[in-house]
């Protein structure tokens, strides 16, 4: 039974199954008290499952869900003391934007006066007290996400939940808001938990990030655990772009593992657990963590030559084919300081990694 | 050649103007005899004077009127004072109508919403459901509930047999067996409605509500209802109207004490007892009364929605 004030939603081997299709397999993770917690993965991955589990709207067939210590998985949503904003914000079109904020504060049994108080200044922190009156029909598509983000925050809830809030925006609004979720969550102290399937958003955003496909939990762990040290070929392929490629480990050795990428391109990695001589893996190698030079530079760079430049903006991605192996993509940074040098199509060049680049995945 | 250029284009609208009026001439001609013409008739008979047995004769009178709203005593030679009778009738119409109303929609709303929330495939073999009755004769049915609701029927008997009642509870002829038939020939005009709205209605909307602390009658009050408005609203009057002027019902379930406008009207035409032009104002007036009616009803809902 956790007692521990430090953990808001504690989800205990909670299982979803509708039939006989089982939506969510056993999941376990503690979310902690004032923490953007992300849960990201692609459609169908059982997130928003858990997040509406956690809300209230669907029964939790197996396991427990606890709020700061307490079971709440058989209460209805109305006795959570938990907030949702929804995808597609579910304003109250009859009612305008104040009494739409003001309505969760209304049905808590607030006076008339403390529910228009409260409401407003939960508009204040969005900056939409001119809209007051308005009907949600008559606001923008951003300014019905804040008069939703508004409304699930006026009941100072325990925890908020964020269902893909931000995907019905365009990118630049997406990107603004993406900074005010955060910095409200810094003002309001809440906890904020959030699904999304776009990976950038997660990292930009969260403290801690659960990845999640075919209603599994694959990693959990801050943005740059995530992103450096994916433990599995899903995360690795699904955060960021990443040369994953199919490896053969010749020998592992004093910690290092040698592997055969194909043809006579071989290479030395950090050995993982599990993963012993003759084992065939992945290997994810990111493309920004790899470099062109004329020459090698040491025994760990590759032979191969460029194919194709292509020009990102921030960024030059150069795609490399290695002869008898597989094909590179290498990125670096548009700018005279950047790491590398312009190779042309057909230039003979060297891959060379940082120290750490490439790592060896589990299935 | 620019004058030409533009003859053309006028010959072009012109033929455009011709066919329009031509593909709009059903429409108003339907509009015109069905609707227009009869309305016109109804509304000459009823200043005409009456012929004793039936039939108009030909001379403006306002007699008809006059009948309906003040009585001048047996041979017409006293002081007028109000009639009663008449407005007496179409009150307790109104009553009866609205009754019959108010029943429908506490039982087609949860119908209605029933059937909206079942599965999508499911759907259209409810709303089936509900209007096979309808293809039955409505006089057919109105003497079916007759049958239904008298001492001897299988109401009676059924709640007599499993004790809830000692004696028959005698409810036809009297206004609750009006009621019930009124309700029972219109309640799909109820349900329909409703149920399009409902079938429209984002339920995350609900979700929202019990999200943020609304138990289920807080969500049906505040949230689904008035979102669901215009459908109620729609069902009521198609109900409250076609039952304000029903005489099936009342005539058939009801007795003397159940008099309605319809039973009136249609006892005004009907063998040689009738008065023509007293029948025709009377519908004037009913006309007027659920026109009044609607646009109470149409300047509501717009000014909710502004």
């Amino acid at each position: 039974m956790p007692q521990d004030t430090d953990i808001a939603i504690d989800v205990q081997g909670a299982v979803k199954r509708y039939g006989t299709f089982t939506a969510l397999k056993t999941i376990s993770l503690s979310i902690r008290d004032n923490e953007f917690f992300t849960l990201l993965g692609p459609s169908g991955c059982g997130k928003t499952t858990l997040l509406r589990m956690i809300a209230g709207f669907e029964d939790v067939t197996e396991g427990a869900i606890y709020l700061y210590g307490d079971e709440i998985d058989a209460l209805p949503p109305y006795k959570r003391p938990v907030n949702t904003v929804f995808q597609n914000y579910a304003l109250f079109p009859h009612m305008n934007v104040l009494d739409n904020v003001g309505f969760g504060l209304e049905m808590l049994g607030q006076s008339k006066s403390e529910t228009r108080a409260r409401a407003g200044e939960a508009l204040e922190m969005v900056q939409l007290s001119q809209f007051a009156a308005r009907k949600p029909s008559q606001l923008s598509g951003g300014q019905q996400q804040r008069v939703a983000l508004a409304r699930a925050l006026a009941p100072r809830p325990k925890v908020l939940l964020l269902d893909e809030p931000l995907s019905a925006l365009d990118l630049k609004l997406r990107k603004a808001m993406q900074v005010e979720l955060k910095h409200l969550q810094l003002e309001t102290g809440i906890t904020f938990i959030f699904v999304t399937h776009d990976q950038e958003e997660a990292l930009t955003m969260s403290d801690r990030i659960a990845v999640m496909s075919s209603g599994e939990l694959q990693q959990l762990g801050n943005a740059r655990e995530i992103y450096e040290q994916p433990r599995n070929v899903f995360v690795a392929d699904f955060i960021g772009d990443t040369n994953l490629m199919q490896v053969t480990v010749d020998a592992v050795a004093d910690g290092r593992a040698e592997c055969h990428l194909g043809g006579a391109h071989r290479l030395t990695c950090d050995a993982v657990g599990g993963i012993g001589a003759g084992a065939k893996v992945h290997m994810s190698l990111r493309p920004e963590r790899l470099f062109l030079s004329a020459d090698p530079v040491d025994a760990n760079s590759l032979k191969g030559r460029v194919r194709e430049m292509i020009y990102i903006g921030t960024d030059i991605a150069t795609i490399v084919d290695l002869d008898g192996g597989p094909q590179f993509t290498v990125r670096s940074s548009n700018s005279s300081r950047g790491n590398a040098r312009v190779f042309e199509p057909g230039t003979e060049v060297a891959i060379n990694m940082e120290q750490g680049a490439a790592r060896l995945l589990i299935d | 050649m620019a004058g030409g250029g533009a003859t053309g284009g006028s010959v072009q609208s012109e033929t455009y103007r011709e066919a329009r009026t031509l593909l709009l001439l059903p429409a108003w001609v339907t509009l015109g005899l069905l609707t227009l013409a009869p309305l016109m008739i109804m509304l000459i008979y009823s200043f005409l004077t009456k012929e004793f047995r039936g039939g108009v004769i030909w001379e403006f009178s306002l007699e008809a009127y006059d009948q309906f709203f003040f009585d001048r005593g047996l041979f017409g030679d006293e002081p007028p004072k109000i009639e009663w009778t008449y407005i007496g009738i179409f009150w307790r119409s109104i009553w009866q109508a609205g009754a019959a109303t108010i029943l429908s929609l506490l039982i087609g709303f949860p119908t209605a919403y029933f059937i909206a929330t079942r599965p999508e495939r499911q759907r259209a073999l409810w709303v089936f459901l509900v209007t096979i009755p309808y293809w039955v004769n409505l006089l057919i049915r109105t003497v079916s509930m007759k049958f239904l609701l008298r001492d001897e029927g299988p109401l009676n008997d059924g709640l007599m047999s499993i004790g809830l009642i000692s004696e028959p509870l005698g409810i036809v002829n009297t206004n609750l067996a009006v009621q019930l038939g009124l309700f029972y020939s219109y309640l799909p005009f109820m349900v329909l409605p409703i149920y399009a709205a409902v079938e429209r209605y984002n339920f995350a909307l609900s979700e929202a509500a019990s999200d943020l602390y609304a138990p289920r009658w807080a969500v049906l009050r505040r949230i689904v209802i008035p979102s669901v408005k215009p459908g109620i609203i729609a069902g009521c009057i198609l109900v409250f109207v076609p039952s304000l002027g029903s005489f099936l019902a009342p005539d058939l379930l009801g007795g003397a004490k159940t008099f309605m406008i319809g039973s009136l009207i249609e006892e005004q035409f009907k063998g040689n007892a009738g008065n023509w032009p007293f029948g025709a104002a009377a519908s004037m007036i009913l006309l007027t009364m659920v026109l009044i009616l609607l646009m109470v009803f149409a300047r509501q809902s717009r000014k909710e929605e502004a």
